[in-house]
């Protein structure tokens, strides 16, 4: 614990001071970019990897997280703070009413629903005028921040702390009962049920985490570009990145989405600034075919298996 | 002796298929309590309801005093009963030792997790149950045997006051009978109630107080094991005269 808490602080401080030693702003786009993969597989995770149920729907929540913040921005002009908060609450309970629907039913009647979910919110959004409907919405920053030298180097920090509170809820998850429920329901939710495990309750709980994580990773997408619009809001890449990511990190520890975080991120941006932004996504959907088939249980499995065979 | 488990006229339909057919059974507290019949004959569907697994269509489950046929299984188990399933489903991402710890922090615990020992409390069981030198390891690397017992240690691990052990020794060698049937014998003495779900008829016999024999959903005929076998229905439904 107590090393976590230290690993948490430094990077953080890190994220802090890199804007004395590093200036273009390209950076932290690049950088802003890695952590909100790394909220969104993290936030996956806790009900697809520890729990056993597929989110499809990734972009529906990240793009509620998204334009419940930017609807409050331009009614209210609400911090970015009370932004995210908003976002992750809006998103939680999309979680949370997804799963009231469909988590008493077992199995792949909830990544149903995920699917149908992120197309009709996608057209109510695309309807919607206030937010700019299909032609988007553009967004006029705030000025100044203070500590930060441009708003870039001050969201790359903001989100920087989201990935931080992510991973501490992923890991705090794993380690405590409350995981070890979740993993019983994957294992054999009947058994689990038997066990005296409310699989109803945790999936529920588990849903609403996941959605608000996720929700809080979209809500300052629109102040990165300076404009939103639906379709990249609600992108199928960040469902597929949502998941691909931990399959491809491993999804029995929380570090697994991290690295695979991490891996697919810098690869991606590397080929769309190297390739074409096209490749990218082409890399992302080979690398999940390739250890769907050779190492389902991720790195940490291969890790796992070296280790072993080295012993 | 007071009856910890009744079940009055139990139904459950599967579409046009009728499993369980006005079906009452009293179970007393402290029995070793056998059932038996051929396959198909609705014995697990029997269980399935009493442990919430399914629900039934029509009567009644009172366990303890308390209706309990509308309540989800993890309710019934927080009340007292445990089942072993007949094909075992360990909890394959862990441990032996964290299969029963599942139960611990689930049903017996909540509330009082931050001062219990789970761990050892886990670890006693497994001993008791022979399966102590197993503890850390993974449970999908067990052997037939010791994932029956696995899956009676993880019943156990609930504290109920009503085991089922729905064919815990199928398929089992006759030394690995009488190891379970130890087992079972030991926690009867306990003063668990158990319910024996069974196909090894020595193991019936030898174990149960009483008996009932189902056959097509309905309760054919019940009584000692002695006079069980000697019925005539049950010999033509079950043991094949």
């Amino acid at each position: 614990m107590k090393r976590f808490l230290v690993g948490a602080a430094v990077v953080l401080a890190l994220a802090a001071t890199l804007p004395a030693l590093l200036k273009l702003e390209y950076y932290y786009v690049l950088g802003y970019t890695v952590l909100q993969f790394i909220i969104m597989a993290t936030a996956w995770n806790i009900l697809g990897g520890f729990a056993g149920y597929v989110n499809f729907g990734s972009g529906a929540f990240f793009a509620v997280g998204a334009y419940t913040a930017v609807s409050l921005y331009k009614w209210l002009e609400l911090s970015l703070g009370l932004q995210i908060l908003a976002g992750a609450a809006a998103a939680g309970l999309l979680g949370l009413g997804v799963g009231l629907l469909t988590l008493r039913l077992r199995g792949i009647f909830f990544s149903i629903a995920t699917i149908a979910i992120t197309i009709i919110l996608e057209t109510v959004v695309l309807n919607w005028t206030y937010v700019g409907g299909a032609k988007g919405l553009p967004i006029l920053r705030p000025t100044a921040i203070p500590l930060f030298e441009n708003y870039t180097q001050w969201l790359f920090f903001v989100m920087a702390a989201i990935a931080v509170v992510a991973i501490a809820a992923a890991r705090y998850i794993q380690s405590s009962w409350f995981g070890r429920g979740l993993r019983a329901i994957r294992d054999n939710e009947g058994a689990a049920e038997c066990s005296g495990v409310p699989t109803l309750k945790l999936k529920l709980v588990a849903a609403t985490i996941s959605g608000s994580l996720m929700g809080a990773a979209g809500a300052p997408y629109a102040m990165l570009g300076s404009f939103i619009e639906p379709n990249s809001a609600f992108s199928l890449n960040h469902a597929v990145n949502a998941l691909a990511m931990p399959i491809i990190g491993g999804t029995a520890h929380w570090i697994g989405p991290v690295i695979g975080a991490v891996l697919l991120g810098s690869v991606q941006q590397i080929v769309t600034v190297t390739v074409s932004s096209e490749m990218n996504v082409l890399v992302v959907g080979v690398l999940l075919v390739v250890f769907v088939v050779a190492a389902p249980e991720g790195i940490l499995g291969l890790v796992k298996r070296w280790r072993a065979s080295s012993k | 002796m007071a009856s910890l488990l009744e079940v009055k006229d139990l139904s459950k339909k599967f579409g046009g298929f009728t499993a369980l057919d006005g079906v009452s059974v009293d179970v007393a507290k402290g029995e070793r309590f056998g059932l038996i019949g051929p396959n198909g004959s609705g014995k697990t569907t029997l269980i399935n309801c009493v442990s919430g697994v399914l629900d039934n269509d029509g009567g009644r489950i009172v366990f303890g005093g308390e209706e309990i046929s509308r309540l989800p299984a993890y309710q019934r188990t927080r009340r007292g009963i445990a089942r072993s399933f007949q094909i075992p489903r360990p909890f394959t991402s862990m441990s032996v030792l964290e299969n029963l710890v599942v139960p611990l922090e689930y049903v017996v615990h909540r509330g009082s997790l931050h001062i219990a020992d789970t761990g050892a409390e886990a670890m006693q069981i497994l001993r008791g149950i022979g399966l102590a030198d197993k503890a850390d390891t993974p449970s999908n690397q067990l052997s037939q045997v010791e994932l029956r017992k696995l899956e009676l240690a993880r019943a156990m691990a609930a504290r109920p006051q009503l085991l089922i052990s729905d064919e815990a020794m199928a398929g089992l060698s006759a030394n690995e009978v009488s190891e379970v049937l130890e087992i079972l014998f030991k926690l009867n003495a306990d003063g668990i109630t158990v319910i024996m779900i069974e196909h090894v008829m020595q193991a019936v016999m030898k174990f149960s107080q009483r008996v009932i024999c189902l056959d097509a959903g309905k309760i054919i005929c019940e009584g000692t094991p002695a006079s069980i076998v000697q019925n005539p229905d049950v010999q033509r439904a079950y043991l094949g005269a």
